[in-house]
């Protein structure tokens, strides 16, 4: 079967972290929002399922912009429901 | 008012038979509606108990009068049940899911768990489908051996069965699918998707039909004192007339063919009443033969409730006519007729300050014979907001009265700001904000230049004129919608507003090379502009007498500032550019407000890539950006009368010399393909990597005579110099192509379909005027005339057949476009971006955590960047940066 791939090495797949809670904390209080008016992504999500990442955690997302050169974005984690 | 409330959430079921007998005030039996003396029977279609829609009369049920009565529902009992036909669909799945003796779904409790998955916490979303049953199975509840359920549109179901090898179909009654549908235990409906608490399936079958209020099928009384019924009422009357002689019958115990042929015929009555538009079933009619408008007809639809009356709204204060160019108003106005200006009003509360100005609008009365008289009023508001319409008769009265606290309605006059929309409004520059001028004649007037933004000819194009009525509004509008500030289109960040076709022809015509004007010439070009000097004069004549250069008479109206490099749109992309003296004087070069050198053109001032307006906006601002687009447009008119300019027939002469040239290239070309072709026929052809022998041969031929038909247009652009207008139209990128010229004076070249020769037509040939397996020029639609020399008639017809596709494309294009465009506003409408710079949903979810990651607002950029860093260095350097 050969190395299982890493999807955070595809050049088209940008740069996912996990956020601490005081940075999803200042983050919060920077844009005066609360958690739930933030974004989503899925839990299963290949690229959150490598950063391990868990439903109500908040990823950053580093990615090279055409406009702004590099661009930060904020996810939720959430829990793909059911269709 | 009463508190805002938030929607939790919305559920939605069917009526039982019990709600709907419970909401009836009044059980509907007879078919009449009203007796002699024109009074609505009792138990009748117009009860009183159902509401009233005749003034003066009370309703039963309510005791409020015809205006507050909102109207009630009533009942009939239908003999027999009948099917809904909205709910064909799901009745067929259930009877296909059910078996037809337990009526458990046909599946055991693993298999639904299979599907569902298993009974976690959270509630299964998954539902089984008609899919994940086998066909022709038994019941694994009861055993029952299921047999095929056949439906028939609109409204037949029916059981197949095997008999001797024959099949035997079996109609199902109403009343047999009620009695199946009622047997499907309630756990399994919910397996299915469907919520038995709100919609139990047998309730799609009908037993007791709702009689909707008369305020919703309100009878109106014609000229002549008859009175004509809704179409609903119609329906009603049908279906109560066969539910009454059903039951009848059915009392008299009539034969069961008889009542069968009822039953289907209170079913078709049924379904029409629903829905009059069904597959497989005639449409009811009304007397005169139009179809019935019954109720999902009232809903369906672009003129049907939702898009019509709910998501679509008229307005007032609105205009609309043709519309008419006029290069002498400003961009940003737009000319009114009189008619329009008299009619259109604008609320102006009365204070102590304007109260003689409105006293005197008042005196001038709602008449206004001509564009210079001063504008009237047409209302006069009191404050108790009781409105007095003005006229001859009243208006010293009113003029007497009037006092702070009233409001004037005031006519439009000049210096009016109104909004100004063509349809369709596919982006934010189809309503642009312009200040009013009233005219003469009965058309809209706007200067050209505007036309791009909202793609207008005037072929008789329609635009429509709204007046905003608010402080707010008027406010909103100059500074938001005003034709200035939407110089620069959001998609692009460049103009999208400036010179087109005779502009860039009259600009091109004026700055060409280098040329001397007289006095009085000078002074015709210029007398439209707003100047009080002409510049010093650049020579003298013989005589003594002052000249001017063309590239003077330019440079007037430019900014003094203006320091700019580029290459015209007559540019020729030549090696090494010769810039200041390039034969074509296609380098511009402006330093401090001067024309140097240089032809200005569609790259200089025109709409969609004018240079020069775009520097003007990026250094002086869109108001002064505004005034240049004035200028040009007034300069370049002149401009272009100076000479005069036309095209004519004989303007797509060429002389025997190349005449015959162009018939030799083209000649050549055709022998060219015949020798190709015999190579290939001979099987000497070399195929292309990737290609077959035939693919080869068809991309050598479309080569050939691609090259043969440039070849004749280069022939004929070698005769037709500047000296013509088609040629300067195409050099100064104000209309048309070199390639439209070549096929007008050349050749018209090869005609495809899906960029490939014609192949279509009979066997192996396009046309019975060719051979079979003809592969030559001719045979295949490449067309040697011109349309100048006329087309022969095969090649006529192939010209039509690549004309077609053009037009078939755009036809697809533009609904295709539709589409997309109402999906995208859906999504989109209510984003916006707040303060922060986040783009964020009503709701304050955030969409983008900086507008397009840069927070650039692109109709504020210099096509997309924040700033014009090459444009500012080589304004202070005067020379091209790379």
């Amino acid at each position: 079967m050969g190395a299982p791939l890493d999807v955070l090495k595809h050049e088209m797949v940008p740069d996912h972290q996990i956020m601490s809670e005081e940075e999803v904390a200042d983050l919060l209080a920077a844009y005066h929002i609360s958690l739930e008016q933030l974004p989503k992504i899925y839990h299963d999500d290949p690229a959150v399922k490598v950063t391990g990442g868990d439903v109500g955690n908040v990823v950053r997302i580093t990615r090279d912009s055409r406009t702004a050169g590099r661009a930060e974005a904020y996810r939720l984690i959430v829990k793909r429901p059911k269709k | 008012m009463t508190s805002p409330k938030r929607v939790g959430r919305i559920e939605f079921g069917l009526f039982s038979p019990k709600e709907i007998r419970k909401m009836s005030v009044r059980k509907i039996i007879w078919a009449d509606t009203y007796d002699d003396d024109g009074f609505p029977y009792p138990q009748g279609l117009m009860d009183l108990n159902l509401g009233v829609i005749d003034p003066g009369l009370r309703c039963k049920t309510c005791d409020q009068k015809a205006a507050d009565c909102p109207g009630h529902f009533g009942h009939i009992e239908l003999a027999k049940p009948v099917i809904h036909v909205g709910y064909t669909r799901l009745i067929r799945k259930l009877l296909r899911v059910t078996c037809r003796s337990c009526s458990r779904l046909l599946m055991t409790a693993e298999e639904v768990e299979k599907v569902v998955g298993p009974e976690d916490s959270e509630l299964a979303g998954e539902i089984v489908s008609e899919k994940d049953i086998k066909k022709e199975r038994v019941c694994p509840h009861c055993g029952e051996q299921q047999l095929k359920i056949n439906f028939e549109k609109p409204t037949t179901f029916s059981e197949v069965f095997v008999e001797d090898g024959k099949k035997i179909e079996h109609k199902l009654t109403p009343a047999d699918i009620r009695a199946r549908l009622e047997r499907i235990p309630d756990e399994d409906l919910r397996v299915m998707g469907v919520n038995p608490d709100v919609a139990r399936p047998e309730w799609t079958i009908l037993t007791v039909l709702p009689v909707p209020p008369v305020t919703m099928r309100p009878s109106i009384i014609l000229e002549n004192g008859q009175r004509s019924e809704d179409d609903l009422t119609h329906k009603l009357v049908d279906i109560i007339r066969i539910n009454q002689r059903f039951k009848e019958n059915q009392d008299a115990g009539a034969p069961q063919l008889i009542i069968e042929d009822l039953w289907e015929l209170l079913q078709y009555h049924v379904t029409t009443y629903l829905d009059n538009e069904v597959a497989g079933c005639p449409p009811a009619r009304h007397r005169s033969g139009r179809p019935l408008k019954t109720l999902s007809q009232r809903l369906k639809g672009k003129e049907g409730r939702f898009r019509g009356s709910l998501s679509g709204k008229r307005v007032n204060f609105s205009a609309r006519t043709v519309i008419s160019p006029d290069p002498n108003l400003s961009i940003g106005e737009v000319g009114i007729p009189l008619a329009i200006a008299n009619e259109m009003t604008l609320p102006i509360r009365v204070t102590q300050f304007n109260l003689d100005e409105m006293k005197q609008y008042v005196l001038n009365g709602p008449e206004r014979p001509t564009i210079r008289s001063p504008c009237g009023a047409n209302y006069a508001i009191r404050p108790d907001n009781r409105r007095m319409r003005l006229s001859e008769a009243n208006l010293e009265t009113v003029a007497e009265m009037i006092e702070p606290g009233w409001t004037v309605e005031r006519q439009l006059k000049g210096g009016d700001i109104v909004l100004f929309n063509r349809q369709p409004s596919l982006h934010r520059m189809s309503i642009m904000a312009h200040r009013v001028v009233v005219m003469d004649g009965k058309t809209f007037r706007l200067n050209p230049a505007v036309c791009p933004p909202y793609n207008a000819d005037f072929d008789g194009d329609e635009m429509n004129l709204h007046i905003p009525q608010t402080e707010e509004a008027r406010a909103e509008a100059e500074i938001l919608v005003s034709v200035q500030a939407n110089i620069l289109s959001p998609r692009t960040g460049g103009p999208i507003i400036g010179g087109i076709h005779d502009h860039i022809s009259g600009i091109f015509l004026l700055t060409h090379t280098v040329r001397h004007f007289s006095k009085k010439e000078a002074l015709y070009l210029t007398q439209h502009l707003p100047l009080e000097h002409l510049p010093e004069p650049d020579t003298q004549d013989e005589a003594g007498n002052p000249l001017w250069t063309n590239k003077q008479i330019f440079s007037l109206i430019l900014p003094d500032d203006l320091n700019m490099l580029f290459r015209a749109s007559s540019c020729q992309n030549c090696e090494t550019c010769k810039r200041e003296v390039c034969e074509n004087d296609a380098f511009v070069r402006i330093s401090n407000g001067n024309l140097i050198t240089g032809t200005i053109d569609k790259k200089g001032i025109g709409a969609f890539d004018g240079q020069i307006l775009h520097r003007i906006i990026r250094q002086h601002g869109m108001k002064r950006a505004a005034r240049f687009i004035d200028d040009v447009t007034k300069l370049s008119i002149r401009g272009i009368m100076l000479k005069g300019f036309s095209f004519g027939i004989d303007d797509e002469d060429l002389t025997k010399t190349e005449y015959g040239q162009i018939d030799e290239v083209l000649n050549g070309a055709v022998s060219d393909v015949e020798r190709r072709i015999k190579i290939f026929n001979e099987g000497q052809l070399e195929p292309m990597p990737g290609r077959t022998l035939e693919e080869t041969l068809e991309m050598q031929i479309m080569q050939v005579l691609g090259k043969a038909r440039d070849r004749t247009g280069e022939i004929a652009g070698r005769h037709l110099g500047m000296d013509n207008s088609a040629v300067v139209m195409a050099v100064s990128g104000a209309r048309g192509s070199m390639l439209n010229l070549t096929q007008m004076a050349g050749c018209l070249g090869q005609q495809s379909v899906r960029g490939e020769r014609i192949m279509r037509g009979y066997e192996d040939r396009t046309l019975p005027h060719f051979r079979r397996n003809d592969l030559g020029a001719e045979a295949h639609g490449f067309i040697t005339n011109s349309y100048k020399s006329g087309l022969s008639p095969t090649e006529f017809f192939f010209h039509a057949i690549g004309g077609r596709e053009g037009l078939v494309d755009t036809a697809v294009r533009t609904s295709q476009s539709g589409y997309l465009q109402r999906r995208m506003i859906n999504a989109l409408q209510d984003l916006k971006v707040a303060y922060d710079g986040t783009v964020r949903t009503t709701g304050g979810r955030i969409i983008q955590f900086r507008y397009g990651e840069d927070g650039t607002d692109p109709g504020r950029s210099s096509y997309g960047a924040p700033v014009d860093v090459k444009g500012i260095v080589e304004s202070v350097l005067k020379e091209e940066v790379k």
